[in-house]
């Protein structure tokens, strides 16, 4: 490794060689190895995170970057069964932006603030010359309160079923749409939406959740592939019950993409006991965000550390993490 | 007649039920057969499919697979990669190709290392977009590095005779084209030489989709006649792989040697002609064309006529192309995996020191290869 | 990398030989360089770096899934006779 790539951002393979190899390893302490979505602090009370955004193009269907920003960051607290309170926005803007978007893009992220019922408490603006960044960049950082502590991806067991809130590849799938100027005939937009509302709802039903992550960066496969690694597990996926609009199917069979491993930036999967599934499974279709809601996987210890595709037609195959340059700038 | 929708066209061709109903069908003929028979196929698209849908898993033992060199990128010698990186790092040149060209690596290095060295290198979609870009850099020589098998040359012909109608100055070609029918005899041919390293035939040839599209399933004619192998020109869906292989298996039980099309919603004997016309237009056959891990093979490859001389990059630059040749690493062995001789993971640096993102040979280069397609899929089977 | 796939075609523009197609709600334009059968919109073709490259018949398409219904129902009632056997049997 001696220089960055674009392949070391991917949120696969190579970001998390990054990621160990030099970060983690300056930093080392046992909160940061944990790798959840955010920190868990002060005693399983609060949770910390931050997250940054660069996605190209800034204004794409069903979202923008100022939505995505408040989005990625609360639910980044809301995977950790916390009710998102404070945040912090940061911005890097590219001299000669445009003022009318930059307005849209903050009222964007007032929105979705409201939605979250939190508040950006303090911020910091940078300008520099134009060609230094493209457009805008966006830093948040949130604080927010555990509503349900013990919410682990190191805790995942055989007694455990794998369940994705709604239809992925969404925001995947339209981004690159978008990149390429395909002319989309369809009704194809990304899943951007803020998931807390639809957490509380499960931590109020009395469902104590084991695992759960929203599917970002690598998607669905590697959520699943860093589970099944931080828990020491198999993960068993039943291929036909994963649910794929035509949308998405179309654009995967266009481009050769597998939709296991598109971007989601409204779409969790969760790990919880296998006696609460059907009841978790009614709380989510309750929520237009998650009204598909379904059971993909089982959790197993055929292969140590991996997670398997099963098909309908009795063959199996390794679902692998994620690698190369397969969307830059997706979020 | 009755309306078949687009839908139909994907999932009736990888219908579950469907495929577990051939698999019944080949499960109970292979009891008839007297030894374990070897299908090669010699497309990559179907290396991915085979791979992608756990098709081994669902034959019985004695029908394998070996997989064939059906990878257009993954055969480019160095030499040739050595030439597009070369171009593509003259002051003047927009090298334009397609995407799969993006990692290989040469002996200087990859295109995609090129590009972050500064060299101006495009990788497109269609050989036409190559004509809005010359179109923008009126100052520049858009040089076309055209790969791919019969089923991409007639669109380097079509971007040709466009150059031609319109009268575009600035656009150039550096044609690797190869032709399939000639790499499947020397596979054939050349395992007399290598008998002692054989425990296998190559009982029959699952024939590749879309070359048969283009140049028809005549092309194959030779196989069943001359070489007692038999050829099932194969669609690459699932469905449409386990019809063929059930196919094959009832040619060896009923004892015939034939060629036959299973992909007919798409493959004639004849072809598309209009395509086949354009290419005969413009391009001609090279006496020797050498394949990365096979040495060379006569006639499978093909360059510009010598009245389109002034198209032609390799002339035009031919100062400063080199034409010596470059051995690949020692502890490669894509040369036995192209051959069937060996599976990728008989090799010793198979997902070690050779993986997709970092890969020494050219198996493991393109998404099509043995070596990718077992790396991503291939550990459960 | 973009792969051979069957689309329908939406729009022709027989000016300058190009189509439309649908491939599952993706729209695309496509040469019909290639192509010198008769094209009509609501034709399925083949398409492959941003060319038709063959109409795909349906008559053979329909022909073969037929086929394969024809083969599930034959396997069906197999294992249907089987069952029945295996019931008789058993009392």
């Amino acid at each position: 490794m001696k220089t960055v790539t674009l392949a070391h951002g991917n949120g696969g393979a190579e970001n998390q060689e990054l990621i160990s190899k030099v970060f983690y390893k300056a930093f080392k302490n046992d909160i940061l190895t944990k790798s959840e979505d955010a920190a868990v602090i002060e005693d399983g009370n609060l949770a910390f995170t931050t997250d940054s955004f660069t996605v190209s193009p800034l204004f794409f269907s069903g979202a923008n970057i100022g939505k995505l920003s408040i989005c990625g960051t609360c639910n980044d607290l809301a995977m950790m069964g916390a009710k998102p309170k404070y945040l912090t926005c940061s911005v890097i803007i590219e001299e000669g932006f445009d003022i009318k978007s930059l307005e849209k893009i903050v009222n964007s992220m007032k929105k979705e603030l409201e939605i979250n019922e939190a508040i950006v408490v303090s911020g910091d603006t940078k300008v520099v010359p134009k060609g230094s960044v493209d457009k805008i960049f966006i830093n948040t950082t949130g604080i927010g309160q555990i509503q349900q502590k013990g919410i682990s991806s190191n805790s995942i067991t055989q007694d455990d079923v794998i369940i994705v809130s709604r239809d992925i590849g969404c925001h995947g799938a339209t981004i690159f749409a978008a990149r390429e100027g395909m002319d989309m005939s369809s009704d194809l937009k990304s899943d951007c939406a803020s998931l807390f509302i639809q957490v509380k709802a499960l931590i109020e039903a009395g469902i104590k959740i084991t695992a759960l992550r929203d599917a970002t960066r690598g998607g669905v496969s590697a959520v699943l592939n860093e589970w099944a690694n931080q828990s020491d597990v198999c993960i068993e996926v039943d291929e036909q019950k994963i649910p794929v609009s035509n949308e998405v199917n179309g654009i995967c069979e266009l481009l050769g993409f597998e939709a296991m491993s598109l971007a989601n930036e409204g779409t969790f999967v969760m790990a919880i006991n296998k006696d609460e599934a059907s009841k978790a499974i009614e709380v989510l279709k309750q929520f237009e965000n998650s009204k598909n809601a379904s059971i993909i996987a089982n959790v197993t210890q055929q292969y140590s550390k991996k997670v398997v595709l099963n098909s309908e037609w009795g063959t199996k195959r390794f679902l692998e993490l994620p690698t190369g340059e397969l969307l830059p700038r997706i979020c | 007649m009755q309306e078949i929708q687009l839908k139909d066209l994907y999932d009736g061709f990888r219908d579950a039920k469907t495929i577990k109903a051939y698999k019944k069908i080949i499960d109970e003929d292979a009891k008839k057969l007297d030894r374990t028979i070897n299908i090669m196929e010699v497309c990559g698209g179907h290396t991915h499919t085979i791979m992608k849908y756990g098709i081994p898993q669902l034959l019985p033992s004695n029908i394998k697979f070996i997989h064939g060199p059906g990878c257009p990128v993954c055969i480019m010698p160095k030499e040739r990669i050595d030439h597009a990186y070369i171009l593509s790092m003259q002051k003047d040149v927009i090298l334009v190709t397609l995407g799969d060209m993006i990692k290989v690596p040469g002996s200087k290095g990859s295109l995609q290392e090129a590009r972050s060295k500064g060299a101006d290198v495009r990788f497109v979609y269609s050989p036409m977009d190559c004509i809005k870009i010359a179109d923008e850099n009126p100052n520049k020589k858009i040089i076309f590095f055209a790969i791919g098998f019969e089923t991409t040359t007639p669109m380097t012909a079509a971007l040709l005779n466009t150059v031609i109608k319109q009268n575009i100055k600035n656009i150039l070609f550096h044609i690797n084209h190869v032709t399939v029918p000639e790499v499947m005899s020397e596979l054939i041919d050349s395992r007399d030489e290598h008998v002692d390293s054989y425990n296998h035939n190559i009982d029959a040839f699952l024939g590749p989709s879309h070359v048969s599209v283009i140049s028809g399933s005549k092309i194959y004619e030779k196989f069943p006649k001359e070489y007692n192998t038999p050829v099932v020109v194969a669609g690459f869906e699932p469905v449409d792989v386990m019809q063929s292989i059930s196919m094959i298996v009832k040619q060896f039980i009923e004892n015939r040697c034939e060629l036959e099309i299973e992909y007919k919603r798409l493959v004639s004997y004849d072809g598309n002609i209009k395509a086949q016309e354009l290419i005969n237009n413009y391009f001609e056959k090279v006496s020797l064309f050498k394949w990365r891990g096979l040495g060379n093979i006569k006639d499978s490859g093909l360059k510009l006529k010598k009245d389109y001389e002034d198209y032609d990059a390799e002339v035009i630059y031919k100062d400063i192309l080199p034409i010596e040749e470059i051995e690949d690493h020692k502890l490669c062995i894509c040369s036995d995996i192209l051959r069937g001789m060996a599976s990728p993971t008989d090799c010793t640096i198979f997902g070690t020191a050779c993986k997709p993102n970092k890969p020494v040979g050219s198996c493991m280069v393109s998404s099509e290869g043995a070596c990718a397609a077992y790396y991503k899929y291939g550990n459960l089977l | 990398m973009c792969l051979s796939i069957p689309s329908k075609i939406t729009k022709i523009d027989r000016e300058n030989n190009i189509c439309t197609v649908d491939t599952m709600g993706v729209e695309r334009s496509a040469s019909l360089d290639l192509i010198d059968q008769e094209i009509n919109i609501g034709d399925y073709v083949l398409i492959h770096i941003g060319f038709a490259m063959n109409k795909i018949d349906e008559e053979d398409a329909l022909e073969s899934l037929s086929l394969y219904e024809q083969i599930i129902e034959n396997i069906e009632e197999e294992e249907r006779q089987a069952q029945i056997i295996r019931e008789n049997k058993s009392c």
